[in-house]
């Protein structure tokens, strides 16, 4: 169980190191994609596509077999938080678009009334209000990019499933083993949805409910 | 006289959608303390003409002075825009904040204004608009009367040389219009810089130096409301006031 333990610890990394990565890409990039200039969107629309249609573990093969070959080297952890960060990064960033997207644009005309430049209309009024439509899809994205850490098994990071894979060589319990595993993958995921619905209540805005309820 | 005197300064100023000819070399002025209204029917680039002025649509020819300031060819349109207060027919406060908040935000992102400062300014407006007790309530839980005066708030506490009102009570029930219009003239009779497309027709003829007719991308004619109303000059003019009067009535203040 510690190993196990110990395992699930690696998995947590590498999810929050990878929705961490993500979120820091798709921010800008999503900003890009609504208010930025014709070259990037389509830079961007080309990266987004590229990311949304390789399989993640084809992905990840490509940077930590494929890189060396052009002289670049890195770890299996890291090579897993890159290639996954960066698949992430396109799914959030078309989370945060349609989020952004969904706000009057009212409000940014308003926020260049006043005087503000586009980032600021974007920082201080866009943002903080598309980030509280994002947060469901967001939670959502979470789950996935989490069960998708076990792809790291395949370069070799002994993250959960692995350390999992290891007991069992020596216990020959596999039935056990998996079951357990798999009830650790439950419990994040319902401990972290339960956190961010927490988060969404905390932020929803007064008298503002668009999740109104029709009878 | 000089011609540096006028607060605003627009001159064969042209803009198309397209194929759509929206303003056809429209040119006026204002000075300091006036209330100018715009009216014409709809589609005739009168909200067209106010984006124009703060650059949130750019022109295809002609030019802007604010004061000296060539305002169409302006490098930094974000000062100039702090100067030119705006308020829209559907009002574009900012969802995510109180009342106080929205009229604290542009001073101290845009002015660089500390938070307290900011926040005696915000008390100061919401107490010119009648809505100190409202403060603290976001958006959703104001009426749009009370929404529109808020955004009036958040216009003043830039402290701007002119405010450009869009439509301000076109997206309001007729009972709450009255509140809105009161904090207007407010403004007007302290010699407030402002330039109002509306169809209130009352509140054009009491309140406004002049009244600018549009019709079709030009102005018809402009001119003293007793003018406009008594005795225009186009026979077009009186049909459209005498439409709008019909309408909306006299609308005695």
């Amino acid at each position: 169980m510690p190993l196990l333990l110990k395992g699930t610890w690696v998995t947590i990394e590498i999810t929050f190191l990878t929705l961490a990565l993500g979120m820091l890409i798709a921010v800008p990039v999503s900003f890009g994609q609504v208010y930025g200039p014709k070259w990037g969107k389509v830079l961007i629309g080309i990266y987004e596509k590229i990311f949304r249609s390789i399989p993640g573990i084809v992905i990840l093969f490509l940077i930590y077999y494929g890189l060396p070959k052009a002289g670049i080297n890195m770890s299996p952890f890291l090579a897993c938080i890159i290639g996954l960060g960066l698949r992430s990064g396109a799914y959030q960033s078309q989370i945060f678009r349609g989020a952004i997207q969904s706000i009057d644009s009212t409000q940014m005309r308003a926020s260049r009334s006043l005087g503000m430049s586009k980032m600021q209309g974007f920082r201080n009024v866009i943002f903080p209000q598309a980030f509280r439509v994002a947060l469901p899809p967001w939670a959502n994205e979470f789950t996935i990019v989490l069960k998708d850490s076990s792809f790291a098994y395949a370069l070799g990071v002994t993250e959960l499933l692995r350390q999992g894979r290891y007991i069992i060589s020596t216990t020959y319990e596999p039935m056990l083993i998996f079951l357990t595993i798999a009830a650790i993958y439950f419990v994040i995921t319902i401990t972290l949805n339960k956190s961010l619905q927490a988060l969404e209540t905390k932020l929803t805005i007064p008298g503002f409910d668009i999740r109104e309820k029709i009878k | 006289m000089s011609e540096n005197k006028h607060i605003l300064r627009v001159e064969n100023l042209k803009k198309n959608f397209g194929s759509n000819m929206v303003l056809k070399d429209v040119s006026f002025t204002m000075d300091k303390g006036e209330t100018k209204v715009i009216i014409g029917p709809s589609g005739t680039g009168k909200s067209t003409l106010l984006t124009c002025i703060n650059q949130l649509v750019k022109p295809d020819s002609g030019t802007i002075y604010l004061k000296d300031l060539n305002v169409t060819q302006a490098e930094d349109m974000n000062k100039i825009r702090a100067r030119i207060g705006f308020v829209f027919q559907d009002f574009g406060l900012f969802s995510h904040l109180t009342a106080m908040r929205n009229v604290m935000i542009g001073p101290i992102k845009v002015q660089k204004m500390s938070k307290e400062d900011a926040k005696n300014l915000a008390y100061e407006e919401l107490k010119r608009v009648g809505l100190l007790e409202h403060a603290d309530k976001y958006p959703a839980q104001l009426s749009g009367g009370q929404k529109q005066r808020v955004g009036i708030a958040r216009a003043l506490a830039m402290q701007p040389e002119l405010i450009l009102f869009d439509e301000p009570t076109s997206a309001l029930d007729p009972e709450l219009i009255g509140e809105v219009l009161a904090v207007m003239k407010d403004l007007a009779d302290n010699r407030m810089t402002m330039l109002i497309v509306t169809h209130e027709m009352g509140f054009a003829r009491t309140v406004s130096d002049e009244i600018i007719f549009m019709e079709a991308g030009v102005i018809v004619e402009q001119g003293s409301p007793e003018k406009l109303f008594k005795n225009p000059e186009h026979k077009r003019t009186g049909e459209f006031l005498f439409k709008l009067t019909e309408l909306y009535g006299e609308g005695d203040e």
